[in-house]
């Protein structure tokens, strides 16, 4: 068995490499000098001037972006650097705090992570450029999700306010209304699954963004942080308990395909109708034209299905932003090429490119909400998305260790996938964990 | 290196001078072994020690923790559960496959096969694929939706219970193991056979020993060091178990936890729960258990040995 264990001692190597790191570095430095306020008279001095910065991302229409930004400014010189998508990322970048050196300029988090950096100071508050006062330019929800109490910790990249996507052919050979309410889903998941023992309403095997997105639907707020007191309710919160009614039937009467996303058997079902519905963010249509291509016309998007009939409320599922590093070097550039990005040009040039904005004028802009999708059949999809972005419900937010939480979820929630283990005890154990962990790592957690 | 001069009437050399100077010469010849030992070997445990001493938060950052660390493991269900699982595979897995490479060197020492050569290297093959390699290709024979599992329900009408559920996941990953390990312990068996003097079959042979009975008597005793590496080998194979459930966990994220293996847990712990103090305490509460039952294993064989 020597592979394995030459295998782990690699690990343990790395693992040293990281701890090494670790101590290496103690406390971030917070000279009064940074705390002071930066005005746009400074960035365009700045600009003139000229430097070089380092930005990690992954969104691939910020190539675009960064070098129409290089064209503009000349003497700015912008690295562009894909350190992996999501936690990959997030672990060379916690890793890169923690050795107080290579640590990029500019990084793009995801929404639900950005808590966790925040609280780590690792992130500088944009407030002091003048950040705090692009409220109004951004839809709600990514807004709330970048500042924490008054701090703007990002500037909102994307967003991805949800939408049911679904297989029209599908639906339509088995005379299957679209659902409008999730009572509804149920029953054409049922009836689905009759006609159609190999074809099921959607793909499940137990995932914490979804889930989370779920419960924020259905107006649930199972946490809540006030400095470093958290609360976890995954029992009680109503967000949780409409949330579980729904699933758990589903999931009782297996109308929910056991495959997982992003997966190739995923790809295959979406495109040969096994997986007739998608509720996620509105991000999703270029991944459909990717990986999709043979189910092109087939689909079409709609208002994600209601707890309530008649409600008129959506939810986010992912979406990103760019964040300053407290341990970057050319702040002001960072700054510079932030705002450029996702408040000023560059948010058009990205729109081009295929990104669902975060910027509500965008959201209202005519030639954006009358672009037709081919993929779709020519729907104009983003009608569908811009309404979805404003009635995402506003009290939401993650935990500040959300990314640990999300890792684990499958050792919990998993259990009611696959055994007896109900939906709502599963996410009573992911409670416990959740708080286990957060006490751990100094918060009050339900105490 | 003068020697001490003065030196009695004896005729032998003095013992001290000659010892001494022996001794430092062993240590010029052992010297870059042990400064490579010491950087590679002993100074990540050190670290690893000092480590676990501590702990770091989000919140209030490193303070000095005493054994809290050790404490906390040592009350660790979701370790201890880990610890089990490994203990069972090791119960289960290891003499199955060590006995079959048994059966295969045996049968291949006989020199009643035909096509030894090709036999030999058939069995051998999977020890070359790669162990990321090998667990994708069985993850993709376990699908019983689109793997060959889900191919044999569909073309026989039947209902294979799925190997990726939890209750068969860790049989399964044995399997697999056990196909990639199987060859190479084979090795080891038949090399150690081969080197058995020819006089002690003709002996047995005389004394009128059937195939049988050359075997117990000749042949298993003769490679009983070869066993116990082994053994060995693979105790400490299956306590490191991680690259295979690390894989198939994309495919059954709800049957492998991320505290199915010990290994597992420590890199969840350190790389998605940035407690990587606590990772390095649990890691040495598994090398020592590692080593007691290693050591276990050895005694034994040399017991029997003697």
């Amino acid at each position: 068995m020597r592979t394995m264990t030459r295998r782990a001692m690699r690990g343990v190597g790395l693992l040293c490499a990281a701890a090494l790191s670790l101590t290496a570095c103690g406390s971030s430095d917070d000279d009064a000098a940074a705390e002071k306020t930066v005005r746009g008279s400074d960035l365009r001095a700045a600009l003139k001037e000229g430097g070089s910065i380092t930005v990690w991302a992954w969104e691939p229409t910020l190539k675009q972006v960064v070098s129409d930004f290089e064209k503009e400014y000349p003497k700015v010189k912008v690295k562009l650097v894909n350190a992996g998508t999501g936690n990959d990322q997030y672990t060379a970048l916690q890793n890169a705090v923690q050795a107080g050196s290579g640590v990029p300029d500019v990084a793009q988090v995801e929404y639900y992570a950005l808590g966790q950096f925040a609280l780590g100071k690792s992130l500088e508050d944009l407030s002091r450029y003048g950040a705090d006062e692009f409220k109004d330019d951004y839809s709600p929800g990514p807004w709330n999700s970048v500042t924490v109490d008054d701090a703007v910790y990002a500037l909102p990249m994307d967003s991805g306010p949800m939408a049911m996507f679904y297989n029209k052919k599908v639906l339509d050979k088995h005379q299957i209304a679209t659902p409008t309410t999730w009572d509804e889903y149920l029953e054409a998941a049922r009836a689905l699954h009759k006609a159609d023992p190999k074809a099921y309403i959607t793909n499940d095997t137990g995932d914490a963004g979804f889930t989370t997105s779920m419960i924020w639907q259905a107006g649930g707020t199972p946490f809540k942080t006030r400095d470093t007191e958290v609360t976890v309710d995954l029992a009680a919160d109503k967000g949780v308990t409409a949330f579980t009614k729904v699933w758990q039937k589903l999931l009782d009467e297996d109308l929910l395909a056991p495959i997982e996303s992003w997966s190739d058997e995923w790809y295959k079902g979406l495109a040969d109708g096994t997986i007739a519905t998608l509720s996620t963010g509105a991000w999703m249509p270029a991944n459909f034209v990717s990986g999709v291509e043979s189910a092109s016309g087939d689909w079409r998007a709609a208002m994600l299905p209601q707890y309530e009939k008649g409600g008129e409320v959506s939810s986010e599922n992912g979406g990103s932003s760019l964040a300053l590093m407290k341990a970057g070097k050319n702040k002001d550039l960072a700054y510079a090429f932030n705002e450029y990005a996702n408040h000023a040009d560059g948010v058009q040039a990205r729109i081009a490119g295929g990104a669902f904005p975060a910027t509500s004028a965008d959201l209202s802009s005519k030639t954006f909400l009358n672009t037709p999708f081919p993929y779709f059949g020519g729907q104009k999809a983003n009608e569908i998305f811009a309404r979805s972005a404003s009635q995402v419900p506003e009290d939401w937010s993650y935990l500040p260790f959300q990314v640990y939480a999300n890792s684990v979820f499958n050792d919990s929630v998993g259990k009611a996938y696959v055994s007896d283990t109900t939906l709502a005890e599963g996410l009573q154990q992911w409670q416990k964990a959740a708080v286990a962990y957060g006490n751990d790592q100094g918060f009050t957690v339900n105490k | 290196m003068t020697a001490v001069t003065p030196i009695t009437t004896g005729r032998r050399p003095p013992a001290g001078v000659s010892r001494s100077r022996r001794g430092r010469a062993g240590w010029v010849f052992v010297g870059p072994f042990m400064a490579v030992f010491a950087l590679v070997f002993l100074a990540p445990i050190a670290y690893s020690l000092y480590l676990s001493f501590f702990r770091d938060q989000l919140v209030g950052g490193t303070s000095f923790v005493g054994l809290d660390n050790f404490q906390r493991a040592f009350e660790d269900e979701q370790f201890w559960a880990a610890v089990g699982r490994v203990l069972l595979f090791l119960v289960v897995q290891v003499p199955v496959m060590l006995g079959l490479a048994l059966l295969i060197a045996l049968a291949l020492d006989s020199g009643r096969l035909y096509g030894k050569s090709f036999f030999r290297i058939a069995v051998f093959l999977p020890y070359a694929v790669p162990a990321v390699v090998a667990t994708l290709m069985w993850g993709f024979i376990y699908g019983t939706r689109f793997g060959l599992v889900g191919n044999i329900n569909e073309a026989l009408g039947v209902s294979l219970p799925d190997p990726l559920s939890p209750s068969l996941v860790l049989a399964s990953i044995g399997n697999i193991v056990t196909w990639e390990f199987i060859g190479y312990n084979m090795l080891i068996f038949y090399s150690a056979l081969r080197v058995v003097p020819k006089s002690l079959y003709e002996a047995a042979e005389i004394d009128g020993a059937g195939e049988w009975r050359v075997i117990t008597a000749v042949k298993i005793p003769a490679i009983r060091g070869a066993l116990v590496i082994a053994t060995i080998f693979s105790v400490i194979g299956s306590f490191q178990l991680f690259n295979e459930p690390s894989i198939l966990q994309s495919l059954a994220p709800n049957a492998i936890t991320t505290y199915f293996t010990p290994n597992l847990y420590t890199f969840t712990l350190s790389f998605s729960g940035r407690q990587q103090n606590y990772a390095a305490t649990v890691s040495l509460v598994m090398g020592v258990v590692t080593m007691i039952i290693a050591y276990a294993v050895q005694l034994r064989g040399m017991r029997k040995e003697a």
